[in-house]
């Protein structure tokens, strides 16, 4: 197997310095370290406002903050975490590694990739900053439902001035990513061998542009109700409130796999190179989550189902969506047969992506507790649906990007990761997210409702428990924070290939990575899920 | 976090272990809720089946086929009969979930056949029933006073699940409930009952319930629906059907009797204790005790211009709502003329406001009758 390496030229040649190198970015791998800082900004946070919910409801009564502001508390939790750490992450991963794993020498448009990243922090300060304006933050939920929301102060015009932004960021970044993909592939990297990661954020991309201008429509017309005299939300003027929810939620839904699809990418290259094993079951894995993608379209008044709507509603869209667990479940066993048999060794990475497997088909199954109409009524706006998306969120989404950020630090900075640190982060996060959102379960089915600032006696022992969970589970982020602070500084000097079992393209590439590279596109003879047999030419410098 | 509190949780952790009521769902007494019940705990059945065969298998894997064992790895990918096999099981596995949830599903939406209806309307932040086939109604608000709720105030049994006027059913009786809001979006939740159903504005929509046995329930409002979402409580006592017809008859002579004379002449004193009342009842979570709002979002009435000089103005906007703060409801459709009078009268003459000025009901009356 042929290497590339290309010592003429040091990897450090031809980049701008300084402050321009980041805002006039338009080097995939400089906009992917933005976006990877600019989400963990956004995850720390976002967190703070967790920590902040969960002292308030460490006891019954209020004792540090007014219902309103609890209030703006888990408003601004949900969005910032969607829209500025999951989904950016996302993002900034396939800025980093779609163009190394499938030989494009950058993003297809990289001025607009700079745009479509430059956009988030403007989005991200109206956020934050719409604390501060009279009347605070937007406070209906991450929802936003209507007529709620058509209550609010200015904070809830500037939040939907921030959801505009980072949709139209979001767009731009998929559409990147769809013609990258699409056009930029090596020779002989064809569309039923390449990684499942590419697979991922395709259909990703294809989603986040079906539906960011859906969720663009249901809040602009929350913006017209609120200023323009329109009445779209408001029976009165002959509108319907429950419009709102079902515009909001055929973005929403797909919005969920949105955050899910590229972790089963990522956990779909992580556990083959750790079982030092082929995926198994490649082509069935690039259907199921194709199915995935177009079921998640007919599912989404699921989230509706205490709204009253007739019984034949009821029940197709309990059918649609207890079809989905089919082939999420293909995929579950597809990552377990891959481990079967297999040579495997547990470094960080590989912990993560098993922690994942385990806690998102907790997460799966809740769901399917969920999805059956008659139960999600004694379930619905519950705290079991808090414990049931965390699970698939954190547990999913968050548990996967770290896998990530471990298997390809080295690749990345060309330092290997603190092992011992990497480890105690995960079993650290894996026992304290346990104790935050396993006792929400019971919470729930006892009947505590969601969003609620102070709650009945009967809650307090599950809510304490939950509440000691969390401030572990945020100090412990901490650890992974210093870890890749430390390591990027002084880090042993990483490997070309650190992990004996991983056969992608990435690294097939010095490390670190070079900054332009596969500048002349390489020759390659490829397996399934991009597993590299053989490579010719290919430039970097 | 001190030591000493988390042991306290550790010991609250076992001494709950004790009550397994705390782990599921609330004791179901009607026909719906054991429905719900069962369901529950069959799927709970069988995702704990899968869950333990699915783990199972990965933590074998995990122990057996590890590197470390010495082992090296088999190449195989693919088995076309393996995966047809974990496609169509799931599959089959879900079909016999949806058998029983679809008799569930037509069972909760069959509101026919009531043998009475009660209309539930949600408002921030209280709940009004109203018995149509008798032709009264009340509001019901929560009765956990706020000096309890604020800090580490003394905590009542039923804590924030208490209310002042429960909703009072008869046993054994089929009860349709129509739900709508006048402001927002709530949700009418009653565990025991296996009933939520949103109350949407503008619209009704109905769900059904049938208790077996004489009680009280409690539930919350489980639709975010502002700043007092977590302050709306829902209690249903079911009484037994001669318990209840005493109940209701007691209850109209009662209604009868409180009647007010739409021209009674009031006397400041007495308009003005008669004015706290609804203003604790109505006006307290935004404008709060003191009167002075909540800045940015509510705003102050101790001082307030419309409040202290601008009569018409002040009666306008609490009858009919503000044009610019939709936080401000129209309270003309909620409440009586005499209680408008009172509550404007209280709040004309409170804090620094002192204006001595009496708004009579007839005053309301003759301001409803005027341009909106």
């Amino acid at each position: 197997m042929a290497t590339v390496t290309d010592t003429q030229h040091a990897p450090h040649s031809h980049k701008p310095s300084g402050l321009s190198r980041w805002l006039t970015a338009t080097n995939h791998k400089d906009i992917g370290t933005l976006y990877l800082w600019f989400s963990f900004t956004m995850f720390l946070s976002g967190g703070v406002m967790a920590l902040c919910i969960r002292a308030e409801l460490f006891h019954p009564g209020l004792q540090f903050f007014q219902p309103e502001l609890f209030n703006q508390f888990t408003t601004l939790h949900g969005l910032i975490m969607v829209f500025g750490a999951i989904m950016p992450a996302f993002t900034g991963l396939a800025n980093w590694m779609l163009p190394l794993m499938i030989g494009a020498p950058d993003m297809a448009f990289a001025r607009m990739n700079n745009w479509s990243f430059w956009l988030l922090p403007p989005a991200a300060l109206l956020l934050l900053t719409s604390f501060a304006v009279p009347g605070g933050a937007a406070a209906a939920g991450w929802t936003l439902y209507a007529p709620l929301s058509t209550q609010m102060g200015m904070g809830m015009d500037m939040t939907i001035f921030a959801i505009h932004i980072m949709g139209i960021s979001s767009i731009m970044g998929s559409i990147n990513i769809i013609v990258t993909i699409l056009n930029l592939r090596a020779p002989g990297m064809t569309l039923m061998k390449m990684p499942m990661f590419a697979w991922a954020t395709l259909i990703t991309a294809y989603l986040i542009i079906a539906v960011m201008p859906v969720l663009a429509g249901a809040v602009t017309m929350v913006l017209t109700d609120r200023h323009f005299g329109t009445h779209f939300f408001n029976a009165a003027g002959g509108g319907d409130p429950i419009l709102y929810q079902h515009v909001f939620w055929f973005f929403g839904h797909p919005e969920v796999y949105i955050m899910a699809l590229p972790a089963f990418g990522i956990v779909s290259h992580v556990i083959p190179t750790f079982a030092r094993k082929p995926l198994f079951g490649y082509t069935s894995m690039v259907y199921a989550t194709s199915s995935i993608g177009i079921l998640s379209f007919m599912v989404w008044a699921h989230h509706m189902f205490a709204t009253g709507m007739p019984a034949t509603a009821q029940l197709f869209f309990m059918y649609a969506t207890m079809l989905i667990a089919v082939p999420t479940g293909v995929k579950v066993f597809n990552w377990i047969a891959t481990m079967w048999e297999g040579a495997m060794t547990f470094e960080t990475p590989m912990l993560f992506a098993i922690g994942f497997i385990m806690l998102f088909t907790i997460g799966g199954l809740s769901g399917v507790t969920l999805s059956v109409a008659a139960v999600d009524i004694a379930l619905h706006a519950s705290y079991y649906v808090v414990a049931h998306f965390h699970y698939v969120l954190v547990a999913g989404a968050l548990f996967s990007l770290f896998a990530a950020i471990y298997y390809w630090f080295p690749k990345m900075t060309g330092k290997m990761y603190n092992e011992r640190l990497g480890k105690l982060h995960f079993w650290w996060s894996m026992v304290w997210f346990n104790v935050t959102f396993f006792p929400m379960h019971f919470l729930g089915l006892a009947g505590m409702p969601r969003r609620i600032p102070d709650y009945a006696l009967q809650f307090t022992t599950f809510n304490e428990i939950a509440s000691v969970g969390a401030f572990c589970f945020g100090l412990g982020q901490l650890i992974f924070l210093y870890n890749m602070l430390v390591s990027i500084k002084y880090g042993e000097p990483a490997p070309q290939k650190p992990w004996e079992g991983a056969d992608t393209l990435e690294w097939q590439i010095p490390t670190p990575a070079p900054y332009h590279s596969f500048t002349e596109a390489p020759d390659l003879e490829v397996a399934e899920n991009g597993a590299i047999r053989a490579i010719k030419g290919g430039q970097h410098h | 976090m001190s030591f000493l509190r988390f042991s306290t949780v550790t010991l609250s952790v076992l001494a709950v272990t004790a009550d397994a009521a705390e782990f599921n769902l609330q004791p179901p007494v009607t026909s719906i809720a054991r429905d719900i019940y069962s369901l529950h705990t069959l799927l709970l059945v069988i995702t704990g089946v899968i869950a333990i065969v699915v783990f199972g298998v990965m933590f074998y894997a995990i122990i057996r086929h590890r590197k470390a064992a010495g082992r090296s790895a088999k190449l195989f990918h693919e088995n076309t009969t393996v995966e047809i096999i974990w496609t169509v099981i799931p599959f089959l596995i879900l079909v016999g979930m949806a058998w029983p949830a679809t008799r569930t599903v037509l069972a909760q939406k069959s509101t026919r056949g009531e043998d009475m209806t009660i209309k539930v309307t949600g408002f921030q932040w209280k709940w009004r029933y109203d018995y149509l086939d008798d032709n009264f109604g009340f509001v019901s608000h929560l009765a956990t006073p706020q000096t309890a709720i604020e800090g580490d105030g003394v905590k009542p049994v039923n804590y924030l699940l208490e209310v002042d006027e429960p909703l009072v059913v008869p046993t054994g009786k089929k009860v349709r409930l129509l739900l709508t809001a006048n402001d927002v979006i709530h949700s009418w939740w009653m565990p025991a009952l296996g009933v939520k159903q949103d109350a949407i504005p503008g619209f009704v929509r109905d769900t059904w319930f049938k208790v077996d046995t004489p009680g009280t329930y409690r539930g919350q409002c489980s639709e975010l629906c502002g700043k007092d979402h977590g302050f709306m409580p829902i209690v249903v006592v079911a009484k037994s059907p001669a318990d209840y017809d005493r109940w209701l008859a007691e209850k109209k002579k009662l209604a009868a009797a409180s009647a007010d004379d739409p021209n009674k002449v009031w006397k400041l004193e007495d308009l003005k204790a008669r004015g706290e009342k609804v203003y604790l009842q109505n006006c307290i979570p935004c404008h709060q005790a003191t009167g002075k709002g909540i800045p940015g979002s509510f705003p102050a009435l101790d001082g307030s211009k419309i409040v202290t000089t601008d009569k018409a103005a002040h009666i306008h906007i609490v009858l009919n709502g503000s044009q610019k703060n939709p936080a401000m409801a129209a309270w003309g459709k909620q409440l009586s003329d005499t209680d408008i009078a009172a509550v404007i009268t209280y709040e004309r003459n409170s804090w620094s406001n002192h204006t001595g000025e009496v708004i009579q009901p007839k005053d309301v009356k003759a301001a409803r009758g005027g341009k909106v």
